[in-house]
């Protein structure tokens, strides 16, 4: 993308009918970590990458539970991620008060796209540098939405966003017909293995991710190191042969789209996205 | 029952109209509304009296009405608040409706937010003067509640109001089982409304013979059906009748 002059108000269209500012907005999420969903019938598996600033601090959280049949993972800006998944706990909350139900998760969607779409047409705002993917259960099963910050919003069976997301979603393709009949373990076996895929040959360990569950008869936790360990035990068993294939892999789908992969590394991750 | 608070005379201009805001007393008012669950959804009967104090003034108000998909909502109290708050309803089925989703609001969110709706009037010290009755049926789960005009709402499997609290309940207590058939249910009710008929003064008129007319709504899964308006028989040969001051010279 290059910079023209119609590109520095969110309220200015380009000749060609686009707003700069939103698709630059957009460009933000593509810099972020990666964050990983998928939905079977029942359950629904956000999946992150943990990344920090340094060797000293903690790790930035991007999973975030919104109620106990409604979770979100963020990659972006994570500022405004916070400040997103508070009004969607504020909106759940109060549904919960007046009507003693569970929000549907299709009208909390709404209501956040509703929400991102303020700031795409108001000259004195910009548009939120984050990209949400909000899992949840209804009345009419397990639902996995992605909100963007155009304003739109898509459902998926399976997707991934952030850094390296590319080869994720590769994966992803590839197996996603099966996951609405799969088991609650498949399907987590599945995101960490997504996970994996955008790491790069990195060595996968259950402390370089987070993962969350949430599906019929289970609210939204986290699962524990250990129990993450424990998965990627029953797939690295040889972990040569694993790494190399994997690589090989990512290296396949990194050529492949060299665009998305949002630069060479975290060295260019500005200090507040994550 | 009256909504008065003590008021400070030295406050004349602030307190000038508070009062004449809120709700003192109900004027035009209906009985009790008596409800229960049975195999295939819930029953609820009311008759369709609006008494204007001692004065049985309308004979043609229905009580009862639906409510969406799947509820059904009967009010006792004052006539003009349950309009009142069926517009409220209408409202929310409305905006419910628009989102045009897989989504419904099923009798549990109605009944809670009635819930919020008259706690919040009590707390204004502006009742809404009814007690409510929210029957309904959704996913093949029924569920039958009810919301008093100072926010007390439970569940239960059988629901009575007004006089009906008094003679209604204890027949429900004994003679209410799980799985009633329709017919069954039908009898029950019937045996609560014509206890009511003879006991409760303004379900009758004050002659002696009298025309009450009845309405029974059912609610199942196939939805709502609202029977036609229908009378009850009524048996005034007792014994007792024929001379009924013979113990009391001079009374009637």
């Amino acid at each position: 993308m290059f910079r023209n002059q119609y590109d520095t108000d969110v309220t200015t269209w380009s000749p060609t009918g686009r707003l700069f500012q939103v698709e630059y907005a957009m460009e933000a999420v593509k810099q972020g970590s990666a964050a990983i969903g998928l939905r079977s019938r029942s359950h629904v598996v956000l999946a992150c990458v943990n990344k920090a600033q340094s060797e000293l601090s903690s790790h930035q959280r991007k999973i975030f539970k919104v109620d106990d049949h409604i979770g979100v993972a963020i990659a972006g800006l994570t500022a405004d991620g916070r400040v997103l998944s508070r009004y969607m706990r504020s909106e759940s909350i109060n549904h919960s008060f007046s009507y003693e139900s569970p929000l549907p998760v299709g009208r909390l969607v709404v209501r956040l796209a509703d929400k991102a779409q303020v700031c795409t047409q108001r000259s004195w705002k910009r548009p939120y540098g984050v990209g949400l993917l909000v899992g949840g259960l209804d009345e009419s099963g397990a639902h996995l939405y992605y909100n963007c910050p155009s304003g739109n919003y898509f459902e998926y069976q399976a997707f991934a966003i952030g850094s390296r997301s590319q080869a994720a979603k590769t994966y992803l393709e590839r197996r996603f017909e099966g996951f609405k009949e799969s088991s609650r373990e498949d399907l987590i076996k599945d995101a960490i293995l997504a996970i994996r895929e955008t790491l790069q040959g990195e060595t996968l360990k259950s402390s370089l991710c987070t993962v969350s569950v949430l599906g019929v008869g289970e609210p939204f936790h986290f699962l524990d190191q250990e129990t993450i360990q424990n998965v990627i035990d029953t797939f690295e068993k040889v972990p040569e042969q694993d790494e190399e294939a994997g690589e090989g892999e990512a290296e396949v789908a990194a050529g492949a789209a060299p665009a998305e992969q949002g630069g060479s590394g975290d060295q260019d991750v500005a200090p507040m996205e994550m | 029952m009256t909504f008065t608070i003590p008021i400070d005379n030295g406050d004349a201009v602030k307190n000038a109209e508070a009062d004449s805001q809120r709700t003192l007393y109900p004027y035009v008012t209906g009985t009790s509304i008596v409800a229960i669950k049975y195999k295939d959804g819930v029953l609820m009967a009311s008759d369709m009296g609006g008494s204007y104090g001692s004065t049985l003034r309308y004979k043609n108000i229905e009580r009862v009405k639906a409510i969406g998909k799947h509820s059904l909502l009967g009010a006792s109290g004052e006539i003009s608040d349950f309009q009142e708050i069926l517009r409220y309803l209408d409202e929310l089925i409305l905006n419910d409706n628009m989102w045009d989703d897989g989504n419904s609001l099923g009798p549990k969110e109605v009944h809670n937010y009635l819930t919020r709706v008259m706690y919040n009037r009590r707390n204004k010290f502006n009742p809404l003067w009814n007690t409510l009755v929210l029957g309904g049926i959704k996913n093949g789960e029924s569920y039958l509640g009810m919301v008093s005009m100072i926010g007390v709402s439970f569940e239960d499997n059988h629901i009575a109001t007004g006089f009906g609290n008094h003679l209604a309940r204890p027949i429900l207590r004994d003679e209410w089982h799980a799985d009633l058939s329709f017919e069954d249910g039908v009898k029950l009710l019937e045996k609560c409304m014509r206890v009511l008929l003879y006991r409760d003064r303004s379900a009758i008129n004050k002659f002696q013979k009298y025309i009450e007319t009845v309405q029974i709504a059912k609610i199942t899964e196939e939805g709502v059906t609202v029977s036609q308006p229908y009378s009850l028989k009524t048996f005034w040969e007792f014994q007792a009748f024929h001379n009924p001051t013979a113990g009391a010279e001079g009374s009637w």
